[in-house]
């Protein structure tokens, strides 16, 4: 393989926004949009990556939670931009996922659409590459994975395949870099050479295709403009599709009528809505095509499913689950402690100074701006990046369905399945890249439990302020007794949650797909790029929200708020009027409940507070308000009234735990 | 035909209390059905050999007794009536729970089939009693309750009755295979199915139950699926014999 020669990486100048309108296409352009679709882990991301190498972009798709990224390389010549779509299944259920990819593809129009499929679960992936051809896009199909493929017996001949689909068939190994270079040759031909694609129409059964085409004709007839192309529009009408069904509404009505009854005659015929006739017989034309084009000797036992039996044992099986959670857990805490601590080390001339001493400017820069900063880098950094880097591994390797699989029933509980368990577990380090990962859930709701479950696990920093003021000036067993609290209230919140966020609880519907080794080259890729994107959100928020707070604090905004917070804070809690300020720090970073504290009172605290306010503070505090850059996590993932929502309930929460736990400790102490 | 024809109430105890003990496949011993339905063991032996003459069971002194592929149509068809009931009485009538079962056990014998489907149209489709039972499916001959819902009462003698017993595959043992023939629930379930590959007439084999009650690892279609228990129960197959 040379690839490595003609397929080079280029710098990249600037990040691409959304090309809304393209010119008309010329022929010999040198600017190629390439768009990567099919299934999730087909290997997409790996290609991806081995295309782009470190010049990507990992961001949102604009207004929606969608992971976007964006690479470019140079390729004879050409300067080539690559999008990684996300990876789904179909266009039919709607999800955000399938409705950006399918407006990207008809309404951006890539250059050319390569199509990545997994060599070994031919049939399924054809249903995808179908629903594309229906689009009528320019595209290549990837037949990816052709190793893993041929362990299992299964051998795919792409000529045929690619007579029968009309477009050109390249198989590769993308991890080993095998055939990128005859992709990417096929892909820019077929870019600067439209009609290479052969328009062949894959015809469904005479009942069903009959119909299309006289919708078809309709669309035709009245001249609608969609930006779709008729056939795929008429086929989305038999199917239901709402989306589209609203676009044509607004046009035409006799065409939603007419497709209307349309559809009612099919299922008539067939005792089954339309979109299930449709996905039936769509699933009959892959079948057909994988049929023809693979060969299958004896399905052979591979090394990998000997391991599937292992990892999903009724004993073996949660013993494995339980070290991969625990080994992520524990890998996050000792290697981020590691790094923080040294990170700490360097910035250990930090401390924060009082404003009232140093003046209002020194306030706003030294213990915000720079305070944001530096929170930012020993709090967040050491612990996202290690996490980040394991979570890629796990989740490429195929271990994290299995888990999911396993730990099913226990997730029940609380609305959530299997694969909840992971976001929840890593917020005990940090919350923040645990509702990035709650992600991985398929609807808004479950993503919004768990997001919302974690915004009271104990992460580091909250066990730092723990030990700080609980376990040095208390306890450690009261240090222990507030761990508990905390599971317990976790619990109970997340129960109270799942009764009030209205919706059903999505079953679990979950593709095992086969154990591979993953590349740590790709997982390093792909931890850098996020870290990155999250860099770019977090930092600014740290240093302006930080400096503003201080600000407010030197300029004596700050006393008449905890004066007036005086009543809930004294009254209610017990604690000190002081209490009011350090908590509305503890906001922006959770220990700085204890630096500020110190900052105000001195190192000798057990003057000022008696045992009950050290552990009624400690527990205010961790469970009053998420922290900043969590806020800002949960505004970029679920938006502002899911935010102060969460926020306003972990208030409530704190106020009502932290005033009967006073009232309950008091009898103790 | 023969699920057309009014069986006494008493049989259809029986039926129903074989099917629930049975658990699918197992024998039952004469003692558990005896303790199910507080009749002495002799009366129950008396009435399995009825059972047996009427081929709804094939009965041995030993083994115990097994449902016949008969026995079993109308077994599910009376325990479906008695969960949709008791279904009925605790989400409608808002009845508590321990009146449910014996309320149901009354009602079911008289329940017409129109009157089932109607209150199956009411309840919209449940896949589960108050108790967590599953409830099995009708035996109209539709693929998916979309259809059932859309269809006027004279219709529906046109779509006719199913012959062969479904299984949802929550309920099939490791590496049995079966024919998807029916898929219970809403738009969304169906889709998300139909997506992946789990459309009406594929075929599909359970690789793998999770323990505790978790999801069924089936193949279909050359590829892993988990499915969650919620959703399982709600795919119904027709049972293939591997020789066959």
């Amino acid at each position: 393989m040379n690839s490595g020669t003609t397929i080079k990486p280029k710098k990249h100048s600037k990040i691409l926004g959304n090309k809304k309108s393209e010119e008309p296409k010329k022929v010999q352009k040198k600017n190629i949009t390439i768009a990567l679709a099919g299934n999730s882990n087909v290997g997409k991301s790996v290609l991806f990556n081995e295309l782009t190498g470190s010049n990507q972009i990992i961001g949102n798709w604009p207004g929606k939670t969608v992971e976007r990224a964006e690479g470019k390389l140079l390729f004879e010549g050409n300067d080539i931009t690559v999008i990684d779509l996300p990876g789904i299944y179909s266009f039919s259920t709607y999800s955000m996922e399938e409705i950006v990819s399918r407006e990207y593809i008809a309404f951006q129009q890539p250059d050319v659409v390569i199509n990545v499929v997994d060599a070994s679960v031919l049939e399924r992936n054809l249903f995808f590459t179908i629903q594309l051809k229906e689009m009528n896009v320019p595209m290549v199909v990837c037949i990816n994975q052709i190793d893993l493929a041929k362990q299992k017996g299964i051998v795919i001949d792409t000529k045929k395949l690619s007579t029968a689909l009309g477009v050109p068939v390249v198989a590769t190994i993308a991890i080993r870099g095998e055939g990128l270079h005859e992709l990417m040759e096929v892909a820019t031909d077929i870019a600067f050479n439209k009609s290479k694609n052969k328009i062949t129409t894959l015809k469904y059964g005479a009942e069903v295709e009959d119909r299309i085409q006289k919708i078809t004709q309709l669309i035709k007839l009245k001249n609608l403009n969609l930006g779709y192309p008729y056939r795929w529009v008429a086929i989305k009408l038999l199917e239901n599709d709402p989306e589209i069904r609203r676009l044509i509404q607004s046009q035409s009505s006799e065409v939603v009528n007419f497709s209307y009854d349309m559809a009612r005659e099919i299922e008539k015929i067939h005792n089954e809505p339309s979109f299930a006739v449709i996905a039936s017989e769509r699933y009959f034309i892959a079948n057909q095509f994988a049929q023809g084009a693979q060969l299958q000797s004896d399905i052979k036992i591979t090394f990998a499913e000997g391991l599937d039996r292992i990892v999903t044992h009724r004993i073996f099986g949660y013993i494995i689950s339980a070290l991969v959670v625990g080994g992520l857990l524990l890998w996050t805490f000792v290697i981020g402690d590691y790094f923080s601590n040294l990170l700490n080390q360097a910035f250990e001339f930090f401390k924060p100074v009082d404003p009232q001493i140093s003046g209002p400017i020194m306030g706003i820069l030294w213990n915000g701006a720079f305070g944001g900063i530096v929170a930012g880098l020993t709090l967040v950094l050491p612990f996202v990046i290690p996490f980040y880097l394991m979570l890629s591994l796990i989740e490429n390797s195929g271990i994290l369905t299995r888990v999911a699989f396993m730990m099913d029933s226990a997730m029940h509980k609380i609305g959530l399945h299997g694969k909840a368990l992971i976001p929840m577990i890593l917020g005990y380090g940090c919350n923040v890249p645990a509702i990035e990962s709650t992600r991985i859930l398929e609807t808004r709701r479950e993503r919004l439990l768990a997001a919302f479950t974690i915004t009271f696990a104990p992460c580091t920093a909250r066990t730092i302020v723990i030990l700080g003021l609980v376990a040095v000036f208390v306890s450690v067993w009261w240090a222990i007794a507030l761990y508990v609290i905390d599971i317990i209230v976790m619990f109970l919140l997340g129960r109270i949650a799942l009764k009030i966020v209205p919706g059903e609880t999505s079953g679990l519907i979950m593709e095992m797909h086969t154990f591979k080794i993953p590349s740590i080259s790709v997982a390093a890729k792909q931890t850098w790029a996020r870290t990155k994107s999250l860099i770019y959100v977090v930092f600014p928020v740290y240093i302006i929200a930080s400096a503003l707070i201080q600000g407010l604090y030197a300029y004596g905004f700050l006393t008449p708020v905890a004066n007036f917070l005086a009543p809930l804070t004294v009254s209610w809690l017990g604690l000190p009027v002081i209490a009011g300020v350090v908590l509305i720090f503890g906001a922006v970073r959770k220990e700085f409940t204890l630096l500020m504290l110190v900052t105000l009172c001195g190192t000798d605290l057990a003057a000022v507070l008696t045992p009950i306010q050290f552990i009624i503070l400690a527990l205010v505090s961790m469970l009053f308000i998420p922290c900043l850059a969590t806020l800002t996590i949960l505004l970029r993932e679920f938006g502002w009234k899911a935010t102060i929502c969460i926020a306003l309930s972990n208030i409530v929460t704190a106020l009502i735990v932290g005033g009967i736990a006073y009232r309950i400790i008091a009898l103790f102490l | 035909m023969s699920y057309n024809e009014k069986l006494s109430a008493n049989i259809e105890e029986y039926l129903e209390a074989i099917y629930k003990i049975s658990n699918n496949e197992e024998c039952v011993k004469t003692t558990q059905i005896s303790k199910n339905l507080g009749i002495t063991s002799a009366s129950v032996s008396e009435m399995l050999k009825k059972l047996e003459k009427m081929r709804y069971v094939n009965y041995s002194q030993y083994k115990g007794v097994k449902l016949t592929d008969e026995g079993l149509k109308n077994a599910k068809r009376v325990t479906r009536k008695h969960r949709l009931l008791e279904r009925f009485l605790h989400d409608i009538l808002k009845l508590k729970n321990n009146f449910l079962h014996d309320q149901a056990c009354e009602m079911e014998h008289s329940l017409s089939d129109e009157a089932e489907r109607a209150l199956c149209h009411v309840l919209e489709h449940p896949d589960k009693c108050p108790g967590n039972s599953v409830i099995p499916a009708c035996d109209l001959k539709f693929n998916t309750c979309a259809e059932c819902i859309d269809r006027k009462e004279e219709e529906v003698n046109e779509v006719g009755k199913r012959n062969e017993n479904l299984i949802p595959i929550m309920e099939l043992k490791n590496h049995q295979k079966g024919k998807v023939s029916f898929i219970r629930g809403d738009y969304k379930v169906i889709r998300r199915l139909l997506d992946m590959g789990i459309t009406i007439g594929a075929f599909i084999s359970v690789i793998k139950i999770a323990p505790l009650s978790g999801p069924v690892e089936v193949a279909i279609r050359g590829s892993k699926l988990a499915i969650g228990r919620d959703i399982a129960c709600n795919v119904f197959v027709e049972l293939i014999e591997d020789n066959k």
